[in-house]
Order: structure tokens, then C-alpha cells, then sequence
């Protein structure tokens, strides 16, 4: 298991060093240092092995996290663990940074007690942490015995992310369905690779606890409901969906509270939601995705010293919506002198320090095209590697979910309150970003 | 004023004044203290000598204060084991206290502190702990158990301490379960053969529920610890497999991961004609295709992961080529993986796509990337033989570009694909040889030295090509002189007349003036050859060569096995098992896949566990790892005698005992020396026995005990080993392989205490049992000793692969 727990600056001085293992010396800390933060060659593993100790690393900022073992450890667990410890230090101060590390480190040095022990991961539900990791200090006069066992019982318990006795006077609930369509085309127009990555954010403000289920137009629920005749009216487009058509989901992976054998026996997603903010649900589509932009480059070279480059956009949605944040990113080459550049809509520039013309235009209707020209003058060079052509990236937002994935219900059952799922107010929001959405040319 | 004014390096007399403050009366003073000491600690500042004031803090009500002077105590009792006794009453009254949290805390710190007087005082908190009413208290003892285990492992298993672990398997609060699987687990490791774990399918049953209940930290430890289950019959298995799989939809990458892991094991158990395991085929790749879409690091812990996956069972993943293309801002890491997988995963359905993504990447600008892209063209050539026409004219607009790595790259990969297909695409020679002396790199030089040889005749100055390579002879790594070697003879024995001089020149190069065994000995062979009967020798070097296969780089069988029972875990992030990388006794079993109970599979030999995978392994250019698997297994012609070589750079004592002679063997299927060194040994039938029936494994017990013993050599010179001279061979007698030495003293003085240690290799060599030599050794006294030995020690591949190091200190 992780043998041992440091954190560095840039430099390399530690600014928290937590050992949980005999066989982890000092020295480790040193030799972390030494091979990996100020290695003369970039780093071309996460994991590395000096002197049969392994070290797993990860980069928030300036700031380095690893953990350090020399068993054979599950390192997929050493790298969820070092994200959770991020989310966990950024529940409780914020940002990452040398400057929070250090205020703060009689915190983390409590937080590392309580969520690691003898190097294995324990309860890490910010949740939970912050009903007895307070920083008050004071040896708990404050709490009765009953609170006491309810803390441990929740730490320990089957809804380690949900405390009891939770009340609103308003039961309210927020759904963000946020997806990001990656898009890699080829020059003549050929979708390559596409696929979507999607959330369902939830943000809960539920009294008691309430257990929830979750719909959506997934392929399978809906074919399954045709054929069995029995169709779920009460739920059906209660949220705003129209649900025109079901989706096929290739893959989709929840949060903690959700009943996983449930769903993979009845495909429904059941759940009691944590308070607050959390992620529900991600998924993965790859059929049938709308491709909000598409993007047509032309480069030619003119002589050994003049690019032209013309790029076309062109909006494929509904003509009521508007996307908005546009940037197209152009790359040229690193030898680029001058360039020369007229667009029909928005505002572009040549951006020397990123090598590349930087296109934005604020909003767009859908089913409209724009375009942008552009003359590069070179510097001869004789170095003989041609430019390599980075791919034209696109940045924008749209209010839609370009999977075509759709709410279909949430329903709220706390049967020992008094409230029922019509008193419950909820609101959906669809949004959809540009993953890495690139067009080579 | 915030907390990090801490780190801030402050004057000399700092420990005198931390000193005064952690005496202080004031609380406040007190703490800051304590905090000033805790980020010395941390920036490695040695502040031990505040030990008897920090845990004089330690009586307090306040909790923080508390946990940092616990934190201090686990940083330094064991330098001042005497002082941490000071702190054994406050923990034990800790223990008491009406918190379960400070309960908890008091016993999981105590754990920490391994000092064995505070060890002693452990047992009794720890008994209690273990039975306490709450399960935050149970659950931290459950893990104090381990920590104590790993201390002091007979005190663990005196007080009984096991079995009360075992029983909290059947605790009500899923997280007690899960530590006290983890615990459990651990302490399992260091005993291997111990039926500590004792799985069976009550206890399976109750890990499979609080599975559905417990933190996802929780499931991995269940989920690693199923893994090492092994199901009574496919009805089991099948039933876990069925509860394992909604583990596939988990948030956490590391659960998904380890439930891959027990179904990718537990399968091997369903028969094939199952309709639940097409189902479940199906079910492994969304999951896995998801684990592409976390954070990098995690990305290339997936990767690795899959790359395994893709070996053992190709046709999960087959059809998601796509999501393996590499983006443009992956980190390095992440690519180089994702490429491998591409190459694995190639075929004919999918060829072009994969052919133009490579085309893309070897324009990129990390070298390494580029180099391997360029690999990879070469590798579909072979794997895909409709695609090979395409992947050499894509080489050859490589080529063009003239970019220095790229084109030497080309090289190499352009020899493998003449190599699979001869006389095919030697049209591309004239370009190759416009090239020429832009090669710096050895594997470059010599792939165009080989393929210039290989060709001769079709090249008109191949003569002078090859010379100009032979002035720089002794500059050049052995693996261009062998071929340069190599390539002369090729060409004097196609056009003898005008390369006499020549071939003269190149052999006299390799005998007399070199100090490698290898070039020298095969300049001999040659040399004979030629001298003794140029038909012959044009029979044996113009052989034709057997194909390559398509695939390279596979990872042997076993080994492969052994990896898909650690997925997820470092194993099979470094592609090793783990005991080669983790120290002592943890760890180094070695683990197998289930047997397969094949129904409708009777082509399967029974004894699938131990030679290799189900479906027969795909031929391999042995290249580099895969002759272990062939040697435990075939039963070849071994060399005459061990032949001993003792390097000069060779360190005192250490020898090198069975080198030479065994990579000649193998060198039917080497690109670097085609048809060279098998030949020859064919011609002189070897005797039966030594090496080959060493290894024999699978005739073990009945051999004859009259069996060949090849005679003793002299492994070690006297004049090297201050004066000791060993002599020795390998028998095997009633099926147990033994060194039999005879070690003479040819020093003055007597010689004693004597020892021997064998280095890692490939076979698992290791004595069984201490050396043993009763009688001090006089001078010029002889005696003969017999060393069992047994090949269970830990392995590793040797170039050349039989050789054998092994350290011998006379201690006098």
C-alpha cells in the first residue's frame, strides 16, 4: 500500500511529508527530487522507479503531489486517491497552491491522518470529513454522545456522503447536463474520431433522506418500455424534454450513491444524492452526435516564404439557438514573420507568443457560415523538418446537449417528511462545450 | 498572521527557544510551538531533541494539539525509544475515552509507533478496540492489526489477534468488512502458504454484499481480494462474475479496473460456448473504453492495463481502434501507449485509418513519438500483408524527408519487412543506399549492412559499399561487426572473384584483432567453412531463412498470465512481475489464472497453467523475451560442453558459467545471425542430456539417475580468485538439478567459511539448501562438493540467456 505522502513546491522543497511505512525512508523525499522535479528531460511517466521504490506523481500548478511505495500496489487506486486528496484540500481552502499548503498545513496533516491509514484509503466524502475535521480544535464538549456516534456511523456507514437531519424550506434541485464533443476531422471533411463526454451535475437541496430516480432517453430503457407496452406517463417529458428520440449510451459510470446493481439489472438509476453539489453520472456517446460546427481549411503554400490560408465555419443547429465564445485557433508556422488577415464577423489576431491566429466571435446563429482569410509571410530557414501542420482547434459553447441526451424525470420520494416530488422545484440546463474539437489541415 | 510563517527559516538558537515556548503555560504558545516544531519536521530539519517537551504536550483537551503531538511521536519514538514510553499511559487511557473518535485515534496512532515496548502495551487497547461497539473504533483496529503484524508478527498471531480479524469479515458495517479484508490480504502475502484468507463461498458471499455497501476505497480491497479466489466450477464462477460486473459502471476508475481484473480472471473458468461469456466479452469494452476519457495519469495506468488485455483476449477490444488515436495534446506517455495498442490491434479491416493516423504522427516533433510511429508502419507491413505495398511506399516518403532519426528508423523496419517478404520490394534498395551515410545509430548501420549483404548481387558496388563500413571496423558496436561479418562472406560467396581480398581482410579483422568471443568465434566457423568446403559453406550462410511472423514484442505466455492476475497493480504498469521489483518475501508468488474448464475444448493440453495460453502462441521472432518459455519446454540439441568464458571485465569471483554456445542455438530465428550458427552444430549431432535435460521439467521424476553429466570444467582460475580454483558441472540426479564443484585451494594459507550466492536468472536457479564444505580447506587440497539446487529463486531474463553469475566469496 502507499508507503508514504509528500508535497513540494516547484522547487522541490517539501512542504508536507506524511510516511505511513517502515520501509520509506528520508531519503526518498531526496530522491524524488532529485530524479523527477529536477530532472533535466521532461518527465515521460507518471510512475517511476528509482532504487525499487516507486514514485506516482501528479501536477496541480506549481504544486506536486506523490505518493511513494514499494509494494506492488493497485496504482490505478494510488492515482484516484491523489485526485481525491486534490478535490479534498480544494473542499476545504480553495486553490491548490504553496501559499494554501502552507497556511494550511496542520489541516492537511489531519485530513492525511483520517483519510489514509497504514496507506489505505479510508472514507474521503468531504461530506463526512467536515462534520469532525473543523480545525475548532476543541475536544468536542461541543458534541453529545449521540452526535459522536452519528459522526462515526456516517464515516463508517453505507451513506458515508449524506448526513441525517438535513431540513430546507425550500426543497429545491438543479441538473447541469454539461458535455464536451471531441471531433478530430480529416482535411477533406472525414470525421475521424467523434465522441461525447458528458456530466450530470447535480446540485440538492433536499430535506431528510430522499431517495431519487433518475431518467433519461437511453436507448435501451425506451425500446425496452415500446415493447413491453407499458409506458412509464407519468414520467415522460416532465422536465422540459420532448424526448423526439432515445440515445444509445456506449458506456456511463456514477457517483457512489447510486445503486449499481440496480442499474445493471433494471438499467434504473436509483440513488439517495449527497447534499449540495456533486457529479451523478458521466457518460460516453459516440452515434448519432450533432456536430455544432464544422470547420473547412484551405492552406496553400506559396513559395518557400508565403502561406495563404482561408478557413471556413459553418453553424449546424437550429437557426433559434445562439452559440456563444467562438475562437477558432489557427496555427502557423514558428518561422511566421508577418501575417495579414481579414474576417467577416468577430475579431482575429496573430498571436506571435502562441504561434498561432487567434479568431473569436461572440455569438453565432445556427445554419450560418462566416470566414476568415489569412497571409503568412515566412522567414526563410534552412532547417530541413517541415512544419508539422498542428490541427485548427475550435473553442465554443452551445445551449444543447450535442449528444441529444434529454432529462426525462427526477423524481423525489422522502416518505418519512412531508413533502412529495411535486413540491420539490427543479430545474434542467443543457450545455454543451467543445472537448478537443480539431480539424487537421 | 497565517501558518506558513512557520516554514520561514528562522536563527540559530531556534530549538532553545521552541524549547521555552512548548513549556509555556499558555495554551496558545503551547500549540504554535508544536506547529513551528511539525514544519521543521517536514522541511527535514532533525528536531528529536524537543522529544521529552512535545510529549510533555501531549496531556491535553484539545484535539488538534493532540494529533500533532502524535504526529511528532510516530516521526521520532523510534530514535528515542526510551522517552516514547512517557507517552504509552496517555495513549492507554486514550483508548478509554468516551469518543469512539479519540478512541480510534489512540490506537491507530499507537500502531504507527514501532517500538517494541509500546508494542506490548498495544495488545491489550488493541483487543478491546477490535470488539468495540463502534465501528469507526472497529474498523481502525482492523488496520492496527496489519501495522502490528508487520512489527511483530509472532505477538500478532500469539494474541489471536487472526482470528478476531477474521471473524470482523462478518461484520455488520461494510467498512469493517473492507479493512479488515485489506488487513487480512496483507498479512496473507507475507505468509504464502498459510491458509490465512480461507475463501470459500460463505465468506465469498459475504464480501459480494458488503461489496454493494462499502467505499469505493472498500471495493478495491474486496475487489483485489476475489481475485485470488478460485471458484470450485464454472457455476461459481459464473454467479461472481454476475455480481462483479455492475462494478463496471463505478465512478472510480480503480474499482473498475480490479473488477476487469477478477472477471478477466474468472472467465478462464467459463466454457467458451457459454452464452453468458459472449455477454460478458461484450460487457469488458465500453468500461474499458471509458478509462480513456480520465486524467492522464490514470490514462496511462488504463493503458498499460489494456495493452495486457489485448494480448490475452484480442477480440474485446478489436473493434475500437478509433478511440486508441492519439490527440494532439496527450502527454507523451499517453501516446507512446496508445500507439502500441494501435499496432496490436491492426488489421486488415482497419489498416487504412491506421495507416494514415501513423502517416500523421511521424510528422509530430517529440523524437521518441516519431521513431515509434515510424516502427509501427513497419510492424503493420508484417502483421497486414495487404497493407505492406502501401506502409513501404509510405516508409520511402519518409526517407525523403530526410529527417536524420526518421530515416534510420525506416532502415530498421524495412530490413523486418524483407524479412517477410523476400524478393518482393527490392526496388527501394537504390534508395536505401543514397542514405548510407547518414546512418549514425548501430541498429541502422547494421540493418543497411545486412540488407546490402542479403542483396548482393543485386547491388553493383555492394563490394565497396561494404568496405567503406570495414575501415571504421573496431569503432563499431558488436552488432555491426557481426553483421559486416556476416554480409562479406554473403557477398564473397556470390560474386568469389572480385571480393576475395575482401572477405581476407574482414575474417583476419574478426579473429585476431578482436576481443569479442562472439565475433572471433564466428569468424572461425566461417573461416572453416570456407576453407574446408565452399559448398558447403554456401549451403549453410546462402540457407534460405525462415519467415518472420507478424507479431513482435508479445509478452511471454506466462508471464502474461501472471500479469492479467495483477491488473491494475504496479505489475502491470512496468510489464514485470512483482518480484522483480518489490524486496523480501511480499509479493513473490507467483500467481496463475484458473485453470480453464473447457467444455466442446479438447484441444487444450491439460496442463494449461503451466505452459503457456490456451490458443497456440502465435510464432515469435525471438527477439528478446521469449526464449525462456521455448527452453523450459523444447528439448534441444544442447551444446557439447559448457563452455566457459571468463571475461577480463569480469569482477573477482563472479563468473560467467554456462556463457556462449546457447544463443547460437537460438540463432535459427535471429535477424542479427541468419543461418549462420545452427548449421554448423547440425553438422555435429550433439550428445543428449546437460542443459536440455535440466530443464526437462516435464520428465522430471523419472529420469534415469545414469543420465549424461557433461565433465567438469574450470569455471574459475585460481590466479582470479585469490587462489581458489572451482571446477564444476550440472547434473541431475532422482529429478533435482545439482551443481557438483570440486574447489581446490591453490593459495597458501587455509581456506574457510565458505558461501555461495547465486545472482538472478533465467531460470530460477538457487541453491536449496547452504553450501556445504565441512573441513577448513588447506592448501593444494581438493574436495568435491554436490549443491542442490532448485528453480524457484527469482527469475530474470540474462543475455546471453543461459548465463549464469553466480557470486562466490572465499572468506579467506
Amino acid at each position: 500500500m502507499i508507503g508514504g505522502l509528500f508535497i513540494y513546491n516547484h522547487k522541490g522543497e517539501v512542504l508536507i511529508s506524511r510516511v505511513y511505512r517502515d520501509d520509506i525512508g528520508r531519503n526518498a523525499v531526496d530522491a524524488f527530487r532529485v530524479n523527477v522535479i529536477h530532472a533535466r528531460q521532461q518527465v515521460r511517466s507518471p510512475v517511476t522507479n528509482i532504487a525499487r521504490t516507486s514514485f506516482f506523481h501528479v501536477k496541480r500548478s506549481n504544486i506536486w503531489l506523490a505518493a511513494v511505495t514499494k509494494q506492488n500496489v493497485n496504482a490505478a487506486m494510488v492515482f484516484e486517491f491523489l485526485y481525491k486528496m486534490c478535490d479534498v484540500m480544494t473542499a476545504y481552502f480553495g486553490k491548490i497552491s504553496e501559499e494554501n499548503i502552507k497556511n494550511n498545513f496542520v489541516l492537511i496533516y489531519e485530513l492525511l491522518d483520517e483519510i489514509l491509514d497504514f496507506g489505505y484509503p479510508q472514507n474521503s466524502e468531504t461530506g463526512a470529513l467536515k462534520t469532525f475535521i473543523t480545525q475548532q480544535g476543541i475536544k468536542s464538549q461541543h458534541h453529545t454522545k449521540e452526535e459522536q456516534s452519528q459522526i462515526t456511523s456516517q464515516v463508517t456507514g453505507q451513506i458515508g456522503w449524506r448526513r441525517e437531519g438535513i431540513k430546507y424550506r425550500r426543497n429545491e434541485l438543479f441538473l447541469d447536463v454539461l458535455e464536451s464533443v471531441n471531433l478530430l476531422m480529416s482535411p477533406q471533411g472525414q470525421v475521424l474520431s467523434a465522441h461525447v463526454s458528458g456530466r450530470v451535475v447535480m446540485k440538492s437541496y433536499l430535506s431528510g433522506m430522499p431517495e431519487c430516480k433518475f431518467g433519461m432517453n437511453d436507448k435501451i430503457v425506451i425500446d425496452k418500455q415500446g415493447k413491453g407496452g407499458t409506458t412509464d406517463d407519468s414520467g415522460k417529458s416532465e422536465l422540459g424534454g420532448s424526448g423526439k428520440q432515445s440515445i444509445a449510451i456506449d458506456d456511463c459510470t456514477f457517483h457512489q450513491c447510486v445503486r449499481l446493481s440496480k442499474f445493471d439489472s433494471e438499467r434504473s438509476i436509483s440513488f439517495i444524492p449527497p447534499d449540495g453539489e456533486y457529479e451523478l453520472m458521466r457518460y460516453r456517446t459516440t452515434k448519432d452526435i450533432i456536430l455544432p460546427f464544422r470547420v473547412i481549411p484551405l492552406v496553400r503554400e506559396v513559395g518557400r516564404t508565403k502561406l495563404e490560408v482561408k478557413v471556413v465555419i459553418k453553424s449546424n443547429f437550429k437557426p433559434s439557438l445562439l452559440a456563444q465564445k467562438i475562437e477558432v485557433r489557427i496555427p502557423t508556422p514558428l518561422n511566421t514573420s508577418g501575417v495579414q488577415v481579414i474576417c467577416m464577423k468577430g475579431k482575429a489576431k496573430y498571436k506571435a507568443s502562441e504561434n498561432a491566429i487567434v479568431w473569436k466571435i461572440k455569438r453565432m446563429a445556427g445554419m450560418k457560415e462566416s470566414q476568415i482569410s489569412a497571409e503568412i509571410e515566412l522567414l526563410p530557414t534552412n532547417d530541413k523538418k517541415k512544419w508539422a501542420r498542428p490541427p485548427i482547434s475550435m473553442n465554443f459553447e452551445v445551449p444543447f446537449a450535442p449528444s441529444g441526451l434529454k432529462v426525462r424525470y427526477l423524481k423525489v420520494f422522502e416518505p418519512k417528511l412531508n413533502y412529495s416530488d411535486h413540491d420539490v422545484i427543479k430545474w434542467v440546463r443543457y450545455i454543451g462545450r467543445s472537448g478537443i474539437y480539431e480539424t487537421r489541415c | 498572521m497565517t501558518d506558513s510563517k512557520y516554514f520561514t527559516t528562522t536563527k540559530k538558537g531556534e530549538i532553545f527557544e521552541l524549547k521555552a515556548e512548548l513549556n509555556s503555560d499558555k495554551k496558545e504558545k503551547k500549540k504554535e510551538a508544536v506547529k513551528k516544531v511539525i514544519a521543521s519536521m517536514t522541511v527535514g530539519k532533525d528536531v528529536s531533541a524537543l522529544f521529552p517537551d512535545v510529549v510533555n504536550c501531549m496531556q491535553t483537551d484539545n484535539l488538534e494539539l493532540k494529533k500533532l503531538v502524535y504526529l511528532y511521536l510516530m516521526n521520532y519514538a523510534k530514535s528515542q525509544p526510551d522517552m516514547a514510553i512517557m507517552a504509552v499511559n496517555t495513549f492507554v487511557k486514550d483508548c478509554e475515552d468516551l469518543n469512539p473518535l479519540i478512541r480510534a485515534l489512540a490506537v491507530r496512532t499507537m500502531g504507527c509507533i514501532r517500538v517494541d515496548k509500546i508494542t506490548e502495551y498495544l495488545c491489550e487497547p488493541l483487543r478491546k478496540c477490535l470488539k468495540d461497539e463502534d465501528p469507526y473504533v472497529r474498523k481502525t483496529a482492523a488496520v492496527c492489526v496489519a501495522k502490528l503484524h508487520d512489527i511483530n508478527a509472532q505477538l500478532v498471531e500469539d494474541q489471536g489477534f487472526l482470528d478476531t480479524l477474521k471473524d470482523l469479515i462478518s461484520d455488520s458495517n461494510p467498512m469493517v468488512v473492507a479493512n479488515a479484508v485489506a488487513a487480512l490480504s496483507e498479512i496473507a502475502e507475507s505468509h504464502p502458504n498459510s491458509n490465512l484468507l480461507d475463501l470459500n463461498p460463505q465468506t465469498i458471499n459475504k464480501l459480494l454484499t458488503a461489496l454493494n455497501e462499502c467505499t469505493e476505497w472498500g471495493q478495491i480491497f474486496i475487489l483485489d481480494c476475489l481475485a485470488s479466489y478460485l471458484p470450485r466450477d464454472d457455476r461459481e464462477s459464473q454467479s461472481i462474475c454476475e455480481r462483479v460486473t455492475p462494478r463496471l459502471s463505478h465512478a472510480n476508475s480503480a474499482v473498475v479496473l480490479s473488477a476487469v481484473k477478477v472477471l478477466m480472471k474468472f472467465m478462464e473458468m467459463l466454457p467458451k460456448d457459454l452464452d453468458y461469456y459472449g455477454t460478458l466479452l461484450k460487457k469488458l469494452a465500453p468500461p474499458l473504453v471509458t478509462l480513456l476519457s480520465a486524467e492522464p495519469e490514470l490514462q496511462y495506468v488504463a493503458l498499460r492495463n489494456i495493452n495486457l488485455i489485448v494480448q490475452k483476449r484480442p477480440e474485446i477490444l478489436k473493434h475500437e481502434m478509433k478511440v486508441f488515436f492519439v490527440k494532439y495534446n496527450d502527454p507523451i506517455y499517453v501516446k507512446l501507449e496508445k500507439l502500441d495498442i494501435m499496432i496490436r490491434l491492426a488489421s486488415q479491416a482497419n489498416i487504412a485509418q491506421v495507416l494514415a493516423e501513423l502517416k500523421e504522427y511521424a510528422t509530430e516533433v517529440d523524437v521518441d513519438f516519431v521513431r515509434k510511429a515510424v516502427r509501427a508502419i513497419g510492424r503493420c507491413a508484417i502483421k497486414v500483408e495487404q497493407s505492406a505495398e502501401r506502409c513501404v511506399s509510405t516508409l520511402l516518403d519518409l526517407i525523403q524527408t530526410k529527417v536524420n532519426y526518421v530515416v534510420q528508423e525506416a532502415i530498421v523496419v524495412i530490413k523486418d519487412i524483407f524479412r517477410k517478404y523476400p524478393n518482393k520490394y527490392e526496388s527501394v534498395i537504390a534508395t536505401l543506399c543514397e542514405n548510407l551515410d547518414s546512418l549514425d545509430e548501430p541498429e541502422a548501420r547494421a540493418a543497411m549492412i545486412w540488407i546490402v549483404g542479403e542483396y548482393a548481387e543485386r547491388i553493383d558496388n555492394a563490394d565497396e559499399l561494404l568496405e567503406s563500413f570495414l575501415e571504421g571496423f573496431h569503432d563499431e558496436s558488436t552488432q555491426v561487426q557481426l553483421q559486416l561479418l556476416t554480409a562479406i562472406v554473403k557477398l564473397f560467396l556470390k560474386k568469389p572473384t572480385e571480393t576475395q581480398e575482401l572477405v581476407q581482410q574482414v575474417l583476419s579483422l574478426a579473429t585476431q584483432d578482436s576481443d569479442n568471443p562472439d565475433l572471433r568465434d564466428r569468424g572461425y566457423i566461417y573461416w572453416r567453412l570456407l576453407s574446408t568446403d565452399p559448398v558447403a559453406a554456401k549451403e549453410v550462410v546462402l540457407a534460405e531463412k525462415p519467415l518472420i511472423s507478424e507479431e513482435t514484442d508479445l509478452i511471454e505466455p506466462t508471464l502474461l498470465e501472471e500479469l492479467i492476475c495483477h491488473i491494475g497493480t504496479l505489475a502491470s504498469v512496468y510489464h514485470k512481475p512483482p518480484s522483480a521489483f518489490v524486496e523480501g518475501s511480499r509479493g513473490v508468488q507467483h500467481k496463475r489464472l484458473p485453470p480453464r474448464a473447457g467444455s466442446g475444448e479438447s484441444t487444450e493440453s491439460p496442463d494449461v497453467g503451466q505452459s503457456g495460453p490456451s490458443e497456440a502462441p502465435p510464432a515469435v521472432i525471438p527477439s528478446q523475451g521469449d526464449l525462456l518459455g521455448d527452453l523450459l519446454n523444447l528439448d534441444l540439441a544442447p551444446p557439447t560442453a559448457t563452455v566457459p568464458s571468463v571475461q577480463p571485465s569480469m569482477q573477482m569471483g563472479a563468473m560467467d558459467l554456462l556463457g556462449g554456445g546457447l544463443d547460437s542455438l537460438m540463432g535459427a530465428g535471429l535477424g542479427a545471425a541468419p543461418a549462420a550458427m545452427p548449421a554448423s552444430l547440425g553438422g555435429a549431432p550433439a550428445v543428449g542430456g546437460g542443459l536440455g535435460d535440466l530443464f526437462d521439467l516435464g520428465g522430471g521424476v523419472g529420469m534415469p539417475t545414469g543420465s549424461y553429466v557433461a565433465p567438469k570444467t574450470v569455471w574459475l582460475l585460481a590466479m582470479k580468485a585469490k587462489g581458489l580454483e572451482i571446477s564444476g558441472t550440472f547434473a541431475r540426479r532422482g529429478g533435482i538439478i545439482q551443481m557438483d564443484l570440486s574447489l581446490t585451494n591453490k593459495a597458501m594459507s587455509v581456506m574457510t567459511d565458505f558461501a555461495i550466492q547465486f545472482n538472478r536468472n533465467s531460470f530460477g536457479l538457487a541453491p536449496a539448501g547452504p553450501l556445504q564444505v565441512l573441513t577448513p580447506l588447506s592448501p593444494n587440497q581438493t574436495i568435491d562438493v554436490s549443491l542442490p539446487l532448485s528453480t524457484s529463486g527469482p527469475v530474470m531474463k540474462m543475455e546471453p540467456l543461459n548465463n549464469l553469475q553466480v557470486i562466490y566469496p572465499p572468506t579467506k
